[in-house]
């Protein structure tokens, strides 16, 4: 990878993007081949003394770099803007097409949050869909710049209360699309398990659950929640009220409308190392379940039924952490009409 | 390429809103196992939806192929495949769990005995899961074990199984000529009902290719000017720079009309000018390919030297070096006549391409690789600019380029900055690589996943296959008929042979390599 750097002290934004504007005028006219990446602008509000581990984050997202990121790194005190502009482009070999991404990062000072929106604005590349994620809160600046934004990134499993976590998610949904990393770690279980119970004779067994055991990781509260608040608002489910406190697992019931069985659904907290679930497991008539754990090289599958028991593995590499973000960029394009019902019902269970 | 989701969304309520959907339970039986296609393409797509999670929950493979080995011979087969040629580098845990699940079975294609052997393990898969697996019977052997392998499955009891969907692909060159694909399809539809065949052809499983529906279909600006009002002439290019790579042995009985034409080149002017359909149904789509390929009219023998020229690359010097001509390859005949490039001007016979030339060109050891449709449209009526001091006002184009750099320009012409009004060409362009954060996946990826879920919108009908015979037959047979005009040669690195200028229409030209 190579660079091309500009930075100044004590900038505007209009010569932040005109300084970004030459650079890539310059590259190209040097290296014609070259073409911006026109895929997404990301705005990133930061805490200087946190900025370090985002950035490293921000540089495990892989292929998912936003072709233009904007990071706010918020300093105590400072009154004016320092920017540094870095045009990041791989030489092509034999003039076939290289994409650059432009990355900006911007100084400023919490006198600037308020009116973020003024700085962002001559700066984001118009017509682009526009991502914000401000993981150390900062929400006078999400609460300016929300109106040029088009999608919100946050981690619901941010908050030690998924009560809070799941609440603030819901708040953004009025007003933008939300990616949710908590939601987005629930997304090889949601797979599985409308795989498992794709067949037809299985879709049908979907009404005579009676029990549901989520078990996760310790952080992962709000990411089980929606698991459970995901299955329950795809089977039409009424909620009952849940109990127990998050950190012993909490357990309530829900029942299928028009069904008469009840569906128990407990939350076990888990000792693991990585954030997410651990395991799932779905029962129904008298004897008949299927758990789905974590295991290396992708989920280990347990079905139990008519006094037998089968074993087998489900393929699929873990993203992981470093992964999650980068997904999360990627579903910045794409909408998912089921988050928002399942948000819904998981913070029924969470409240 | 929707209908098939569609269907499963409205019947298992877990299923809206997810990429990766469900897939049934699968066996397959890869004919052919440590062929080239199994080692280069088939193992490693397998291990990259295993890694991405879109296997169904439970997959088996079964190798088959004459090596007298076992199972961990194949499993190491299938080991290095992957790890050599796999697009990432692989998870050792998913790789593992993959190959734990691969069996061998060994045997020449015609033994009753290796059909028997199949069944075997396929009922061991079922025992294993508890239930009954679908069966995907993967073909990707030389062409003239196609017949054998569909008979025997059929014979053995295959074909079928109770509760669970049993599905052949067939690899291309789905026939030698127009009788060869017309007896295949009767011999391969005697065992197998047409819903159950897949015959591939990977270019249609490209991101660009199937784009090129949804740049047709889901955009307002093109459709008005999709026809012979407002469109000169088409140009599809399918050109590569490396030359036969010691495949003389097929290449040589082949040749580039049956290479790439029948199959990639006129599945894409199919997808170019077809109707649009009325759903994205797998028929739907097929019927509407099939009316635009029937509307080719075939040529007799007399009109094919006028529309089509064939030639040979001699030697030259490509990519900065010395390479011999075709003759002169390893493994090809000294008076070979088979042809390395080719190249034709077909019309349509229908209402909105009626007068329109498509020229089709493909070849071996030219300039550059690339694979583009280039749509010219009519000049303006009246020209109101100078054209003095700049190269003027050229007729717009929209280029799709299939590869190397996926994506779509569209020439435009644009005022040169100064005094006076001076016209020049400017491109507008999107490209694949700079408008999706997401790397496409392979071709055969998304086609066995495809035939897995029964999604055959990607793959040829019986009836389309023989349509584009139909078309190619004529030409094949009055150029092996002539067995004494010379064959055109053309310097390997160039950009083909001058004689393929006779093709064109007064005004038109090929474009640049």
């Amino acid at each position: 990878m190579s660079d091309d750097v500009w930075s100044a002290q004590d900038t505007t934004p209009e010569a932040i993007e005109s300084a970004l504007r030459r650079l890539l005028r310059e590259r190209h006219a040097a290296q014609p081949s070259l073409a911006p990446a026109r895929v997404l602008n990301l705005i990133v509000v930061v805490d200087r003394d946190l900025k370090g581990e985002v950035a490293n984050r921000l540089e495990r997202v892989g292929r998912y770099h936003a072709s233009r990121t904007i990071l706010c790194v918020v300093e105590e005190g400072r009154k004016t803007l320092d920017a540094v502009a870095v045009m990041r482009f791989e030489s092509s070999p034999g003039g076939t097409l290289c994409v650059v991404h432009e990355q900006v990062q911007i100084d400023i000072g919490p006198v600037h949050l308020k009116r973020l929106d003024t700085i962002i604005d001559p700066i984001k590349v118009t017509d682009l869909t526009t991502l914000l994620w401000a993981p150390h809160g900062h929400d006078d600046a999400v609460a300016s710049i929300l109106h040029m934004c088009d999608v919100v990134l946050r981690d619901s499993d941010d908050d030690d209360e998924p009560s809070d976590g799941l609440a603030q998610s819901s708040e953004l949904l009025e007003a933008a699309y939300v990616v949710d990393l908590a939601w987005l770690r629930t997304t090889p279980w949601r797979e599985r398990l409308a795989s498992s119970f794709d067949p037809p004779e299985r879709r049908a067994v979907l009404r005579h659950v009676h029990d549901l055991s989520i078990r996760h990781n310790r952080t992962s509260k709000a990411s089980a929640a929606l698991l459970a608040g995901w299955l329950a608002s795809r089977l039409n489910a009424q909620l009952g009220a849940f109990d127990g406190a998050a950190e012993s697992g909490r357990h309530g019931t829900a029942r299928i409308a028009g069904e008469q069985n009840e569906i128990r659904i407990h939350f076990e907290p888990h000792d693991q190392e990585a954030p997410g679930l651990a395991g799932v497991t779905v029962a129904w008539g008298r004897d008949s379940s299927l758990s789905l754990d974590r295991s290396p090289g992708g989920l280990r599958a347990l079905q139990r039924g008519r006094g037998e028991e089968r074993e087998w593995r489900i393929l699929g590499a873990s993203r992981g952490e470093g992964g999650i973000l980068g997904e999360g960029v990627r579903q910045a394009l794409l909408r998912d009409s089921t988050y928002g019902p399942a948000l819904s019902a998981a913070r029924e269970i969470a409240a | 390429m929707g209908a098939v989701v569609e269907q499963q969304s409205a019947q298992n309520p877990l299923v809206e809103g997810l990429e990766r959907l469900p897939v049934r339970p699968t066996a397959m039986v890869i004919f052919g196992a440590t062929g080239d296609l199994a080692h280069r393409k088939l193992l490693p797509a397998l291990y990259n939806l295993a890694h991405e999670g879109f296997l169904p929950e439970r997959f088996d493979v079964v190798g088959v192929a004459r090596r007298d080995e076992s199972d961990d011979y194949f499993r190491q087969l299938a080991r290095e495949s992957i790890e050599r040629f796999s697009r990432r580098q692989p998870d050792p845990a998913v790789l593992d769990g993959l190959l734990a699940n691969l069996r061998y079975v060994a045997g020449t294609f015609d033994e009753d005995r290796v059909y028997s052997q199949i069944g075997q393990v396929l009922s061991d898969f079922d025992q294993q899961a508890g239930y009954t697996l679908n069966r995907l019977f993967y073909v990707a052997t030389a062409p003239e074990y196609f017949p054998v392998i569909s008979s025997k499955l059929g014979a053995a009891g295959l074909a079928r199984a109770e509760e669970a969907e049993t599905r052949i692909v067939i690899e291309k060159p789905f026939g030698y000529d127009l009788e060869s694909a017309r007896s295949l399809n009767q011999q391969v539809l005697r065992v197998f009902d047409e819903p159950q065949i897949f015959r591939i052809d990977h270019y249609l499983g490209k991101e660009t290719v199937q784009n090129l529906l949804a740049l047709r279909f889901a955009n307002s600006l093109f459709e008005p000017v999709w026809n012979r009002n407002y469109i000169d002439y088409v140009q599809i290019t399918a050109a590569e720079d490396i030359g036969i790579e010691g495949r003389a042995g097929y290449y040589d009985g082949a040749g580039a009309l049956r290479d790439l034409v029948q199959n990639h080149m006129l599945q894409l002017l199919s997808l170019l000018t077809m109707e649009p359909p009325a759903s994205f149904e797998a028929n739907r789509v097929r019927d509407e390919k099939f009316k635009v390929q029937s509307a080719i009219p075939p040529p007799t023998i007399d009109q094919v030297a006028s529309m089509a020229v064939r030639a040979q690359y001699g030697p030259g010097v490509s990519q900065g070096k010395e390479v011999p001509g075709y003759r002169e390859e390893e493994g090809v005949p000294p008076d070979s006549r088979t042809e390395t490039f080719a190249a034709l001007r077909l019309h349509l016979a229908n209402w909105r391409w009626a007068g329109v030339p498509f020229y089709l060109r493909t070849g071996k050891r030219l300039a550059r690789k690339v694979t583009e449709i280039a749509v010219t449209l009519k000049p303006v009526p009246h020209l109101a600019f100078q054209s003095k001091g700049s190269v003027g006002v050229q007729p717009n184009q929209i280029i799709l380029t299939i590869q190397p750099d996926e994506g779509v320009s569209v020439s435009l012409g644009a005022k040169i900055p100064g005094p006076t009004v001076r016209i020049r060409p400017v491109q507008m362009e999107f490209h694949y690589g700079t408008s999706f954060v997401s790397e496409s996946p392979e071709a055969y990826e998304r086609l066995i996943l495809d035939a897995m879920r029964g999604e055959a919108t990607l793959f040829t009908r019986n009836d389309e296959i023989e349509a584009l015979w139909g078309i190619i037959d004529p030409i094949l047979t009055a150029w092996k008929e002539d067995t004494s005009s010379p064959i055109p040669q053309y310097p390997a690195g160039s950009a083909g042979p001058p004689e393929a200028d006779a093709l064109l229409q007064a005004g038109h030209h090929w474009r640049k390599l």
